[in-house]
């Protein structure tokens, strides 16, 4: 599962951290390391630190399934 | 075109060609396809890869805690578009509304979204770029391989320049029980960002962390061993070291070669952009259907003095894109301008250093909460009076409010009394920027524009 953090809204609050530890960990005080591929077990613990972010700063791909980029030769058309 | 219809046909059946499939390539297609559009969409990028986020690329990935492939941005929507990856477009024929691309290949488009990015800056002597074990740090494919040799437990990496890029390797090395010497040209890291007093705070970080950091010195020559291995680094005050892994982080250039020519205004500061990302022509005029987001982009912003911001920002780079593929969707009364407040960050050394604003305006600082000798304090920029930046180290929860002050022109020395304020911060000083004629990798914000040494232009917004 993809995600990203947009880490000029995160401000440290470190809720993710504590309801998705395997995905989420505080890096000294106030930075924060996360998996950006977290492991579709995690989903729920995921999806509970999307909701319990404070400043709603994580981004978690919508549909897992999500197009694959599909190349075609030639022409745009 | 407005009430014409045009627009309705470019929303039903237009071609619209993102050249760049990175962050603001990615946004801003899904942005198109949000408002509504539902003609074909082309995605070309010279990278084979997917769109990637890059911040985790000197963090998460040198530190070892997750791979390079596994930073694929999530999507917001589905943007059906055709991707054409791995192949860099090489040329515009605007009279035509073509791209070329670097396999022969030619591209139409009704509208364009330029989002070409930058790249890093190589070491300029070509022989010793070559040398085994010489990297730069920009791409999916240089954390790959970066990574890869600290893995091998090196004896000494060597970090050219101590930008935030070169910081924060020097920072992961550490982290690894890597012994690391850092090199930068100026008096201390961080300067050319956020000024000599912030730097000084910098150049702790790097002694208590065990960094062998050199400043004021150049490094004149790398030297390889008879199997072309990188060994040693010349420097200008006569030293050299040893080192077996060399990281170039001499900044970026912004990728607009490809468009040489074409008659579109772009060179090596960006391509230059209106407030709602329309490119100009090299003639000034504004083009109708070309339009930027990005590192490439530089954009005239109302609350830095309309000057053009070039700026290297995960933040702007989202923004900007949205905004560029708002526009494109919208009748000219519809459009919207791109006045995002700059904003980025940066770990290192398990410090958080956040920043908005605009610091290398700023003359003057004066440390508003916290103190510098903790690490852990908020720093204010003022320029002509108004507070013009702000960068906290571990602090950041302070950092919107003074994004406030910086959107309302808020009057500086800030005239409130602060909480958790020291001694130290009662004075504003001089900010201790290097001098901006003598040229300097470290910015993260380029002030530039028609006149780039007249800063005497400030914005006054009407008071209610």
């Amino acid at each position: 599962m993809r995600l990203v953090v947009d880490l000029n809204r995160c401000q440290g609050y470190a809720q993710c951290a504590f309801l998705a530890p395997d995905v989420f960990a505080m890096h000294g005080e106030e930075s924060l390391l996360y998996n950006p591929l977290a492991e579709e077990e995690r989903h729920e613990e995921v999806a509970r630190a999307v909701a319990a972010c404070p400043v709603q700063a994580i981004l978690v791909e919508a549909d897992p399934s999500a197009e694959a980029p599909r190349t075609r030769p030639g022409g745009d058309r | 075109m407005s009430g014409d219809g045009s627009l309705d046909r470019l929303k039903r059946d237009g071609r619209i060609v993102v050249v760049g499939a990175s962050l603001a390539g990615l946004r801003g297609a899904e942005t198109l396809r949000e408002e509504g559009f539902t003609g074909s969409l082309t995605m070309i990028g010279d990278e084979p890869y997917e769109p990637y986020d890059r911040p985790p690329l000197s963090k998460q990935i040198l530190l070892g805690r997750a791979t390079a492939d596994h930073t694929l941005l999530p999507r917001r929507r589905a943007i059906d578009a055709e991707w054409r990856l791995g192949v860099p477009a090489t040329g515009l024929d605007m009279a035509a509304r073509r791209v070329r691309l670097g396999d022969g290949d030619e591209v139409e488009y009704d509208r364009l979204l330029i989002a070409t990015g930058v790249r890093a800056r190589p070491w300029p002597k070509e022989d010793e770029a070559e040398l085994d074990g010489v990297f730069v740090l920009r791409t999916r494919d240089d954390a790959y391989a970066l990574e890869r040799s600290l893995a091998q437990s090196p004896r000494r990496v060597l970090v050219i320049g101590a930008g935030f890029t070169g910081s924060e390797i020097a920072s992961a090395c550490r982290e690894r029980g890597i012994a690391v010497t850092v090199a930068e040209r100026a008096a201390a890291p961080l300067v050319g960002a956020l000024g000599g007093v912030i730097g000084a705070v910098a150049a702790e970080l790097h002694h208590e962390n065990g960094v062998d950091l050199r400043c004021g010195v150049m490094v004149t020559g790398l030297e390889g061993d008879s199997t072309g291995r990188v060994r040693t680094a010349h420097f200008s005050d006569g030293n050299s070291v040893e080192a077996d892994v060399v990281v170039v982080a001499l900044g970026a250039t912004r990728n607009t070669e490809w468009l040489a020519g074409s008659g579109l205004g772009a060179g090596p500061r960006g391509i230059a952009c209106d407030a709602g990302c329309r490119a100009f022509d090299i003639r000034g005029i504004v083009t109708d259907d070309i339009y930027v987001a990005g590192d490439v982009a530089r954009s005239p912003h109302p609350l830095f003095g309309y000057q053009f911001l070039s700026l290297e920002h995960w933040g702007n780079a989202v923004s900007q894109a949205e905004t560029a593929a708002h526009n494109m969707m919208s009748e000219s009364a519809d459009r919207r301008p791109h006045i995002w407040v700059p904003a980025f960050w940066s770990s290192q050394f398990g410090v958080n250093i956040k920043s908005v604003g605009v610091p290398t305006m700023g003359t003057e600082i004066v440390i508003a909460q916290g103190a510098l000798n903790e690490r852990r304090f908020t720093g204010v920029y003022g320029y002509q009076g108004r507070v013009i930046g702000a960068v906290t180290f571990d602090q950041s929860k302070w950092l919107q409010f003074y994004q406030q002050q910086i959107e309302t022109t808020a009057p500086f020395p800030p005239p409130f009394p602060t909480v958790d304020r020291r001694l130290e911060g009662q004075h504003p000083r001089d900010a201790d920027f290097p001098d901006p004629s003598v040229p300097t990798h470290g910015p993260t914000v380029t002030l530039s524009g028609y006149a780039p040494d007249d800063r005497r232009l400030t914005f006054t917004p009407a008071r209610h």
